[in-house]
């Protein structure tokens, strides 16, 4: 009985000292933190912007801490409760999802970038040399190219690789049926599905795979860490858009690292690590950019390039005309045609 | 006295025993359970019914029962090995032989646990190096088989048996055997009827713990497997497309049917040997 009595004790007396823990570690953060959650692809390019954003008069004192992940991990992380002043997610879909828990503001994108802080380009990653002549989406189709891109299932990011694919062949069949019967020859040549952006980059570096359906700013800073892999535009792309927006009650401090992001000085830190800039924003040269093919001419026109809102009628109906768990486009097409 | 002394440090123990397990590990399995009820049954029979998740298990559970049966056998030979190596192993061979072999013991005993300290996902990298495009063997399983993910699997269940048989075989008194054997006993039978028995719960301990980490194996095979639905997708790596997706209500149903088959093979394989316990 007496030892009951004393776990029993035992147990309460253990229970309140974690509900003191947790109370506890919940303070604020200071006024001069910025807490940033990206998607991973920003981790190395914030770094420069941090310092670049230190270095202005809003900017100084400012102490900037970011957490990267996945832009769906990161959006269930703060849904969750993580500290986070600004998110920079990889696509629109999850900063909404951040607006229907009260996370963000429902105008964040009420501005002159539309709520976009980044842009880059959906592009073919080859091996160096491009041995197997890969330029265009045709090429991808042909017989025995294997081709590497991340599962949109578990990498919000792929969406964009996927539909830039589809959008490719809807424009060059010029209809649903004969986009569809090219996604069948693109699927059946998908070798692997990684779950990540990275993921496919480190697999493809590996040997696995021809061709990586990639973004064009990644390849970019793979090759100017040194690694040997050369990037094809294709003359068909899509503009990827990655959203951004402070928090509700966020600080000044996180509004002016937002508009430092958005600024000509901010949009060219990250044209540096091979972010195209923003259209919106008049950065002037971009000079030259090491890792690109061409570093002095690092971002060349895309004749076709393709955007979310023009041809697929923005993120709120394409994400679920396209990848809707059951019923989307390009769900239903890679369940049928994926090896 | 002595015996409410002794009650109160009893109930100290289950005390903090308690406290510790339930946080630990009571608390999320409830969790899962409840998230997953939530769902209702119509999300476990969704689960079930399509096709890609379906094959995912399917592939997982097989690739892990075909692991545990390797490490069984190979992980108690390797213990064997490693305890009794020495005397047969360099039975008559000289001194040098002898002392090659100790140091080579030395050796696979502090290797034997790499699988477990590397992060999984450097072994993945490793492995594929190994066994990719590029390998330097000539074998090109990953990452479009379905062998890439059983080397994977079998990498990083390896050390379960091994360690679970190790410590028993080290306590296990060679008297008997010597008595057995100066009774006209054979090696094979002395073997089957004295050693094996001795070792079978904790063959039987690493085989369930080895199978369940293979059901959940993640980090390696990330970039060792092509994750191609039907073929090489797992299911741990299905379960994290649920979440990326938010779909915790899958995610969880997934989790939990995991669970189950987990549960159930420990059961099984507690039965198995209490089976062949009888027998012996």
């Amino acid at each position: 009985m007496k030892s009951i009595k004393v776990t029993a004790a035992l147990v309460a007396v253990g229970v309140l000292a974690l509900a003191g823990c947790g109370s506890s570690s919940s303070a604020s953060s200071s006024k001069g933190t910025v807490n940033v959650v990206g998607f991973s692809t920003m981790e190395q390019p914030n770094q420069k912007e941090f310092a670049a954003f230190n270095a202005t008069t809003a900017g100084k004192g400012v102490k900037l801490q970011g957490a990267y992940g996945a832009s769906g991990t990161e959006r269930d992380a703060v849904l969750g409760g993580q500290p986070a002043d600004e998110v920079h997610l990889s696509l629109e879909p999850d900063v909404a999802k951040l607006v229907t828990a009260g996370k963000v503001a429902k105008d964040w994108d009420q501005n002159s970038t539309h709520g976009i802080c980044t842009n880059t380009i959906v592009t073919f990653g080859v091996k160096s040399g491009n041995p197997k002549h890969i330029t265009s989406w045709d090429d991808l189709l042909k017989p025995g190219v294997q081709i590497v891109t991340p599962d949109p299932g578990s990498s919000g990011s792929a969406k964009w690789n996927l539909l830039a694919a589809y959008g490719a062949y809807l424009q060059e069949t010029g209809s649903a049926a004969g986009a569809a019967a090219d996604m069948k020859k693109f699927l059946g040549n998908v070798v692997a599905w990684p779950s990540s952006g990275r993921d496919a980059t480190t697999a493809f570096e590996n040997g696995t795979g021809d061709v990586v359906l990639s973004y064009e700013n990644e390849i970019i800073q793979a090759r100017a860490a040194g690694q040997s892999i050369d990037y094809v535009d294709p003359s068909t792309s899509l503009l990827i858009e990655n959203p951004c927006a402070v928090t509700t009650g966020a600080s000044k401090a996180a509004t002016d690292f937002l508009d430092y992001q958005k600024s000509a000085a901010g949009q060219k830190v990250y044209v540096s690590t091979g972010f195209r800039p923003l259209p919106s924003v008049n950065v002037g040269s971009v000079g030259t950019v090491q890792g690109a093919m061409d570093p002095s001419n690092p971002f060349p026109t895309i004749t076709h390039l393709l955007t979310i809102d023009k041809d697929f009628g923005g993120w709120a109906t394409a994400d679920s005309k396209y990848f809707d768990e059951t019923n989307g486009i390009l769900t239903k097409l890679k369940a049928a045609y994926s090896k | 006295m002595s015996a409410r002394r002794l009650n109160r440090g009893a109930g100290l123990g289950l005390g903090i025993a308690m406290i510790w397990f339930s946080l630990l590990v009571l608390l999320p399995l409830a969790a899962i359970i409840v998230k997953a009820a939530g769902g209702g049954a119509s999300t476990f029979g969704h689960i079930l019914t399509e096709s890609e998740t379906r094959d995912a298990l399917l592939l997982t559970v097989k690739v892990s029962i075909l692991v545990t049966v390797l490490n069984m056998v190979l992980g108690t030979l390797i213990a064997w090995e490693l305890v009794r190596g020495k005397a047969t192993g360099a039975r008559g061979a000289g001194r040098v032989a002898e002392w090659v072999w100790g140091k080579v013991r030395v050796v696979i005993d502090l290797v034997i646990d790499i699988p477990f300290a590397l992060p999984t996902i450097v072994a993945g990298l490793v492995l594929l190096s190994l066994y990719g495009p590029h390998s330097p063997l000539g074998l090109h399983w990953a990452p479009t088989t379905q062998k890439a993910i059983l080397v994977a699997i079998a990498f990083v269940t390896l050390p379960f048996v091994v360690r679970t048989v190790q410590p028993v075989l080290e306590e296990l008194d060679t008297d008997v055997e010597d008595a057995a054997a100066s009774l006209g006993a054979g090696r094979l039978t002395i073997l089957r009827r004295i050693v094996l028995p001795a070792l079978l719960p904790a063959i039987f301990a690493g085989a369930s713990l080895s199978f369940a980490r293979g059901l959940s194996e993640y980090g390696s095979l990330v970039l060792l497997s092509s994750n191609s639905p039907h073929r090489t997708e797992t299911v741990s790596v299905r379960l994290f497309a649920f979440i990326e997706q938010s779909n915790t209500a899958s995610a969880a149903a997934l989790a939990t049917i995991l669970l189950v088959v987990a549960l159930l093979a420990i059961v099984v394989l507690d039965l198995v040997q209490r089976r062949v316990a009888s027998h012996e």
